[in-house]
């Protein structure tokens, strides 16, 4: 039993799990699920009950009983008592003021993650202002590398994203040109497709890697299609690079997606063995997003921020190369509008970075929302401040294959500009040898040696 | 502004390529064309259905015609509370129910037609494809049951009603989540045996059913061929494949089937 006493009233919740969701900022998705604070005094009153819980106290009470799930078993069992030691004294609210303080050094703070549960990383959360999640986030550094580095400070990747609502070869063709041209495709070139078809997707990721191949681009490719299928790819001898699979915080919402535990070793470990990497080998692409669980009706009583967090754990394990929360590609009846979106973006990253992840953003919306462009800039602005790892590249922010709205290559450039935020090291010296880009990382003006003019000509021939 | 040397591969995708830049920014005239695509978007979400041209339309084809509403109270309801959208109002559930005391036989086929998220859609395919639709309904003798307009509607909805009227098997047509490239797309759900609970894996979908997307001629075509499986077997779902483009290839008509 949880109790405060604020505003003249007497305020009590019955568990961890009923603290979280109602501590937790008002969002669509916990009204729906029943779970929300019943008012905003009672929001706060919660936050309040929040921040003198002590952190110790998560591991000796789980939201979703150890026996029934199998992510809280992997929370609990893979939890490094060493690691969470400089801050196993404090409670939710010592702990957000000491990761605001001098003291959290970036080494302190990246140190912590394999000792933080995914619910001290959303309780601390909820007691934060956006402000707090870019700080906080920022100070947590998390670098991985395939055939580049991605996630250094000062750095943003993205992933160019030539999505085409048939799977055409020469329409995504186009598209690719088009986002390397902008220099766009750091992160991965990562097609969603049409077809889950294990021939269809071979093909794609054959014509992404003789791509990657002919111009010699220090960057991977990623066909998003379910982990069985790309496991299926593998054995028949397709270059694979990354495995793919959405993923949930919950056994329940995992096995919606026809995944477990043990499909995503397997994928891993038949990426692993292909050994494509060039400078390091974290093969694994994870995709999350708040309500998903909810939706899967897979949520345990427990509010969406929360479970999402718990995804994280799920990533954690097998040392992903991106892990990308899709914010506001679920819809207002999870996040109802751009304040909700921009808010659970914020959350998500920070939440993921603070846990050890290479926390990417599909800055999104789609059209049923109250959002648009505006609000999407908002976000961007902020998780380039707050050291986001990647994002999005769209053409024209608009994905013809999906049906929403994301984050387009020139926004990226505009994030850069703004922020002065650098590409992979790699993949922007290859940008700058080839003629895109100046020695500054600007787009430099187009010149007819450029191999892939050349190769727009021929593929418009 | 800048020129992308590459424009001429748009002949290859609707994606938003070649759009040239000012600075690190879209050209003028690109940012306020998304900016229009958008706002159709979401006047497509949001404006309501003028269910009295559709009334005058589907009469036109000879067509009774009921309102029913989904238990959500407003637009914004129904955004935030989809379960309510997939369930009836009490005043509809209750009219329903007296309507089908009052019929002698029951429906084979219970037509259900929803704004879901895109009036758009409804306003500018519904006629066109039902016109496409009856005579594969006519030539299999299949009983309709009055065509049921219904706001705030998601496609479960369309459950109760059929369990209501007993019918054998529900036909939701609903305008679906609009795109930026394609605010006016119909989607197409067949539900046999329907009643209260059923997933969507249990029913077949035919989507994007517009006129730059697929043809009336084509989505009546798939439907009738897929309704025509699904009361030969008995079922739809995952488990009922459509095969219906090997027919078109091979120019044959449902009417041949089973």
């Amino acid at each position: 039993m949880y109790r405060v006493h604020a505003g003249g009233t007497t305020y009590t919740f019955s568990s961890l799990r009923e603290l979280l969701a109602k501590a937790t900022p008002p969002r669509s998705g916990d009204v729906l699920a029943g779970v929300a604070a019943k008012s905003a005094a009672e929001n706060v009153a919660a936050k309040m009950a929040l921040a003198d819980v002590p952190l110790k106290q998560f591991l000796n009470e789980a939201i979703i009983p150890y026996e029934n799930d199998d992510v809280t078993r992997l929370i609990v069992d893979t939890h490094d008592a060493a690691a969470f030691a400089p801050v196993a004294a404090m409670t939710v609210g010592e702990f957000r003021d000491w990761l605001l303080s001098e003291k959290a050094t970036p080494e302190k703070v990246s140190a912590l993650a394999p000792g933080l549960t995914p619910e001290m990383a959303a309780a601390v959360s909820k007691i934060m202002r956006n402000q707090d999640l870019v700080l906080g986030a920022k100070k947590a550094h998390v670098v991985t590398k395939f055939r580049d580095t991605i996630g250094l400070p000062g750095h943003m990747s993205a992933r160019l994203q030539p999505n085409h609502p048939t799977d055409d070869k020469k329409g995504i063709a186009a598209s690719i040109v088009d986002g390397l041209m902008y220099g766009c495709g750091d992160a991965v070139i990562g097609i969603n497709p049409a077809s889950d078809n294990v021939g269809a997707i071979t093909d794609l990721l054959v014509m992404m890697d003789d791509v990657i191949r002919r111009f010699e681009i220090p960057t991977q490719s990623c066909v998003l299609t379910h982990v069985t299928t790309t496991i299926d790819a593998i054995a028949r001898g397709a270059p694979v690079d990354l495995v793919f699979q959405s993923i949930g915080g919950t056994e329940g919402v995992n096995s919606s997606f026809g995944v477990t535990l043990a499909h995503l070793k397997e994928g891993r470990e038949g990426a692993l063995s292909l050994k494509r990497g060039t400078v390091g080998d974290n093969c694994m692409y994870f995709e999350t997003g708040q309500g998903s669980a909810l939706s899967a009706d897979a949520h345990h009583g427990c509010d969406q921020q929360t479970l999402e967090a718990r995804a994280y754990a799920v990533a954690r394990q097998f040392k992903p190369l991106l892990v990308n929360t899709v914010v506001g590609f679920i819809g207002p009846e999870y996040l109802y509008n751009g304040k909700e979106i921009i808010r659970a973006g914020l959350e998500d990253h920070f939440c993921g970075k603070l846990l050890g992840l290479p926390m990417g953003c599909d800055i999104c919306y789609t059209n049923h929302a109250e959002a648009d462009q505006d609000d999407m800039d908002i976000l961007l602005m902020m998780l380039g401040a707050a050291g986001v790892n990647f994002i999005m590249g769209i053409p024209g922010a608009d994905d013809i294959m999906l049906n929403y709205q994301s984050t387009s290559f020139h926004d990226a450039l505009y994030v850069r500009e703004a922020l002065g935020l650098k590409r992979a090291p790699e993949f922007d010296a290859w940008l700058t040898k080839i003629g895109v880009t100046d020695a500054h990382g600007h787009l430099a003006p187009h010149r007819p040696g450029n191999p892939l003019l050349t190769h727009a000509q021929a593929l418009a021939a | 502004m800048a020129a992308d040397p590459w424009a001429n591969l748009k002949q290859f995708t609707d994606a938003r390529i070649g759009l040239g830049r000012s600075g690190s920014a879209m050209p003028t005239h690109e940012v306020l064309n998304f900016a229009l695509s958008h706002a159709m978007a979401r006047d497509a979400v949001t404006t309501p259905i003028d269910w009295t041209r559709i009334e005058n339309g589907l009469a036109d084809l000879g067509l009774s015609t009921m309102r029913v509403a989904s238990a959500a109270s407003d637009r914004s309801e129904y955004l935030r509370r989809p379960n309510l959208g997939r369930k009836l109002s009490d005043h509809s559930r209750e009219a329903l129910m007296r309507a089908a005391e009052m019929e002698a036989q029951r429906p084979d086929l219970v037509v259900l037609v929803g704004d879901g998220l895109s009036s758009t859609a409804v306003t500018a395919n519904i006629v066109p494809y039902l016109t496409a639709f009856l005579p594969y309904a006519a030539k299999s003798g299949w009983k309709l049951s009055p065509v049921l307009l219904a706001a705030d509607a998601r496609v479960a909805l369309g459950d109760e009603a059929g369990e209501i009227l007993g019918g054998k098997a529900v036909l939701v047509l609903i305008g679906e989540r609009p795109g930026l490239s394609s605010p006016d797309s119909l989607g197409v759900y067949l539900t046999f045996a329907p009643r209260v609970g059923l997933k969507d894996a249990d029913r077949n979908c035919i989507s994007n059913v517009r006129q730059r997307g697929l043809s009336y001629e084509e989505g009546a075509f798939k439907t009738a061929w897929l309704l025509r499986e699904a009361f030969k077997r008995g079922l739809t779902g995952v488990n009922l494949k459509d095969e219906s483009q090997f027919l078109i290839e091979g120019q044959q008509g449902p009417e041949l089937i089973g």
